[in-house]
């Protein structure tokens, strides 16, 4: 380890360098322009090791199992069988894009669930870091199963805001609508057709939408489905799941 | 759906709430789980080692034994756990595919045992995941090539019913089979030999008259030759047309490649015979010729490891073709350049491209004849880097084919090897099985003693003659007891003993004595039924029991050392020392009679057999060997028994 003199004095020696042997700043400067061309050349070098940081930090331990209990509406008993089957399917203790997709992408074989997927887990990825914690996913599932309707309808809404801005367009809930019907997949009946994913979505507007001004805000939202037997009623449906 | 999916399963259930606001119709009621259990360990004790899993890491799978409710019927209620009495190195592959969900399979485990425990829980083996799929698959084609080799041995035995054409046929593919087969063989492949040394002879110079250069001997002794070649021809033809007449599929053996070999090899004679004095056609004629030499290929149905190379050959087809293609490439390129380097320099032989192809030719399969050589530098330097070239181009392929020629022999080498181990495999079981025969037999004399000796039995007695037999044993001589009082028919000794007996002592003479022996005894009885099982055969009319004269331990020597000292004069073949007794008193006691078989029927017998066996040999005394037998074992008074009932033992012996 230098000790600062010993630094200052290299320094010097450094600044006398180029006098004493010819070199002038553009050679060095050449220099370097060189260097950065072969890292530019071979960038996998510098890439591999960073991969290898990333990797080490993605392996994800959640906080601790009180805490979780204090933040979620699920028992101690609960949160442990949660955490193996999290733990069993992710051993790295989260949760991307890529798998999450695969997983849910299962449950409907017949369709494609990938987009409706993506939806679902820019839904659960609360902190928008690309991956899924468990602790996201518990919260996730202590809203849905657990919270009261207020709450899940306010993370339903949530799903729909694709970009989070505070309102549903047409266009996100156009994308959102095809994305479900997308899992239907080809073979249904009655044919699925072009204009059924639209029609849907004008008749969520119309019912949704009561100053007409073209977007669905928060209070509108929960306001129209608390007024809607079956969505209340449908919303009981999965209580029991855990 | 996979394991490890279906805990995830809440999650996908519980993010349908999403779809709640948009639904148009009213939702269905969800399933309620009723048997809402706290999540509990299950012991599985397999074997003693104990596995402890949760019970919902076995419920994923609910169409295997360990998810459904079969695993029920394990269940031990004292100790609270699951037992299987299985093998628990195999059953940690198995519980570790319900925990992670894969298959794995492990390469120390033997595919035939980890099939069967697959099978056992219910576990189909097309979900080993895909590290380890290849692996099993391959050792399962091992074995299956394995056991389909066993079966085609057992496919050279000598079906009853073959009629003349298929015998022949037979007779053609194994010569081994009968004698007129090999002696064929033999003589086809002599005539072979003949005919390729004669095309040989043919056309070496022999002795010339002074005023002439030498004459090839084909010349000098035009007829003598002719006559050969006549012969060996004939010889061709017959055997072409008796195996095309023997051949099951004709359309399909005249497409194989050895009858086209044969067609070959006899077509240019008679093409001769056609176009004799032609001057015209005798170039055509000339190389006809050429073709006789193709009769050396005939010889692969005499040799294994021609075949093996042939097919070999045929395997290594793309191999072979690369090989040819790269040379051909590397042939123009280099005979260009060498063309064009060449062309300055004066008398160069290097006239044409096509010219330098057999420079290039020679020298990259390093021959170097020396013909033509390049004589500018450009030249001499392009040669040694096409030397160097060639070496490499040709070393490529070489491993591929030879490890694929070394793979086919010891694949045949292995099949040979087990073919004699099967022999002598089947002679041990064979003596195992007819030991447990003969322990039936045994106790079936001893049992008819105790019922002579006393009807009061103590109970020591009883215990003693049942303490050597343990109780499956007891209860399965039971069961063979059950079987002849149904069908009022005794279990007979003859063919079993013999052939532990012939086994036992000469077992230099293998099978084909064996079978000669069988033939025998069959012949012998004077019955014509097939006695194929070695060991126990219940043959209708030949009733009678037959009691050995041995002790029970040791069971085929001191027999078998009574035997040979009556049997010296037989030479090779072995006796078996049957005593029939025959009850003939009608009123004998009833123990007796209900042993053997109805009296009437077996005073009939006896009549018959009396007069064989007096034919075939008579042994001195018949109480001579009995003391012998006596002294080996206590309970042993049955052959004294019955000589006092004045009933006769005769003895046969079965040739």
């Amino acid at each position: 380890m230098s000790t600062p003199a010993k630094r200052t004095h290299w320094r010097e020696g450094l600044r006398h360098f180029p006098r004493d042997h010819g070199l002038s700043k553009k050679v060095l400067l050449n220099c370097c322009l060189v260097r950065r061309i072969i890292t530019w050349a071979s960038p996998n070098k510098k890439d591999s090791v960073e991969d290898e940081l990333e990797l080490s930090a993605v392996r994800h331990r959640p906080e601790g199992l009180e805490k979780l209990e204090a933040q979620t509406r699920f028992s101690r008993k609960e949160l442990q069988i949660l955490y193996r089957g999290f733990k069993n399917e992710c051993p790295s203790g989260v949760v991307n894009e890529d798998t999450f997709k695969d997983i849910y992408s299962q449950f409907f074989p017949q369709g494609d669930a990938s987009t409706y997927a993506h939806f679902l887990f820019n839904a659960f990825d609360t902190d928008h870091n690309g991956s899924v914690s468990f602790e996201d996913f518990v919260m996730g599932l202590s809203i849905l199963l657990r919270g009261s309707v207020q709450e899940k309808l306010n993370w339903a809404f949530n799903l729909y805001d694709i970009n989070k801005d505070g309102y549903i367009t047409k266009e996100e809930m156009l994308d959102i609508m095809k994305a479900i019907y997308d899992m239907m997949g080809k073979c249904t009946y009655p044919i699925l057709k072009e204009e059924t994913p639209r029609q849907h979505v004008d008749m969520f507007f119309q019912k949704m939408d009561k100053n007409k001004d073209g977007v669905v805000t928060i209070d509108e939202f929960i306001d129209c489905c608390q007024n809607d037997e079956n969505i209340m009623r449908s919303m009981q449906l999965f209580e029991n799941v855990i | 759906m996979a394991a490890g999916v279906a805990a995830w399963l809440p999650l996908a259930r519980a993010a349908a709430i999403g779809w709640m606001p948009v639904a148009n119709c009213p939702m269905p009621i969800a399933p309620r789980d009723h048997s809402k259990r706290q999540d509990e360990l299950i012991i599985l004790n397999v074997s003693g080692r104990r596995f402890q899993t949760w019970r919902t890491t076995l419920d994923r799978y609910p169409d295997t034994l360990l998810g459904s409710s079969e695993k029920e019927f394990f269940y031990n209620e004292e100790t609270k756990e699951y037992f299987f009495d299985r093998d628990p190195d195999a059953f940690r592959s198995v519980l570790n595919f319900y925990r992670t969900g894969k298959l794995h399979y492990p390469r120390y485990e033997c595919i035939s045992a980890y099939d069967e425990e697959l099978a056992f829980f219910g576990i189909i083996p097309e979900i080993i995941g895909d590290c380890c799929y290849e692996e099993y698959k391959d050792r399962k084609r091992e074995n299956a090539e394995r056991l389909m080799d066993d079966q085609e041995e057992n496919k050279d035995s000598k079906l009853p019913n073959m009629n003349f054409r298929e015998t022949m046929w037979r007779a053609f593919e194994n010569p081994h089979t009968s004698t007129m087969a090999l002696v064929f063989y033999y003589v086809t492949g002599f005539f072979i030999a003949v005919s390729v040394i004669t095309n040989v002879v043919e056309t070496v110079p022999c002795g010339s008259t002074p005023n002439q250069k030498d004459v090839p001997c084909g010349e000098r002794y035009t007829v003598a030759f002719f006559c050969m070649d006549t012969a060996c021809v004939m010889i061709f033809t017959v055997e072409y047309l008796l195996r095309l007449f023997a051949a099951p599929s004709r359309y399909r053996f005249m497409r194989s490649v050895m009858s086209i070999i044969d067609v070959v090899a006899i077509l240019p004679y008679y093409i001769g015979l056609v176009m004799t004095n032609n001057e015209d056609v005798s170039g055509a004629f000339v190389t006809l010729r050429v073709f006789r030499v193709f009769r050396i290929f005939k010889f692969s149905r005499h040799s294994q490891g021609l075949r093996i190379l042939g097919y070999t050959l045929k395997s290594c087809a793309s191999e072979l073709g690369f090989l040819l293609f790269s040379l051909t490439m590397a042939i123009i390129i280099f005979a260009t350049v060498m063309f064009y380097a060449e062309k300055g320099s004066s008398s160069s032989k290097f006239t044409s491209i096509p010219a330098s192809f057999w420079y290039t030719i020679v020298t990259m399969t390093t021959l170097g004849y020396g013909d033509m050589v390049p004589k500018t530098i450009a030249g001499k330097i392009f040669g040694s880097i096409c030397s160097l070239s060639g070496v490499l181009v040709i070393a490529l392929p070489v491993p591929v084919i030879v490890s694929n020629f070394s793979r086919i022999y010891h694949q045949n080498q292995r099949a040979d090897k087990r073919r004699a181990q099967k022999k002598a495999r089947l002679a041990r079981i064979r003596i195992a099985k007819t030991c447990s025969s003969n322990a039936y037999l045994q106790r079936k004399r001893n049992g008819l003693l105790s019922e002579l000796l006393d009807l009061t039995t103590s109970e020591e007695e009883q215990q003693h003659l049942n303490k050597s037999t343990s109780l499956l044993e007891s209860q399965h001589h039971h069961l063979l007891h059950c079987l002849e009082k149904t069908t009022s028919l005794s279990l007979s000794l003859s063919l079993s003993l013999s052939l532990s007996l012939s086994l036992a002592v000469s077992q230099a003479h293998e099978f084909i004595d064996e079978q000669m022996f069988e033939q025998n005894c069959v012949e012998s009885a004077l019955q014509s039924y097939p006695s194929r099982s070695p060991s126990l055969s219940s043959q209708e009319g030949f009733t009678g029991t037959c009691c050995s004269c041995r002790s029970r331990k040791s069971i085929p020597l001191p027999n078998s050392s009574m035997s040979t000292t009556h049997t010296h004069t037989q030479g090779l073949q072995e006796l078996s020392a049957l005593h029939i007794q025959c009850a003939e008193q009608q009123g004998h006691s009833s123990s007796r009679s209900s042993l053997n078989m109805q009296p009437n029927e077996v005073g009939r017998f006896n009549c018959r057999e009396r007069q064989i066996t007096t034919a075939i040999i008579s042994i001195p005394s018949p109480p001579a060997p009995i003391p012998e037998g006596d002294g080996h074992g206590p309970p042993n008074p049955g052959p004294s028994i019955s000589t006092t009932a004045s009933s006769n033992i005769v003895k046969v012996s079965a040739l």
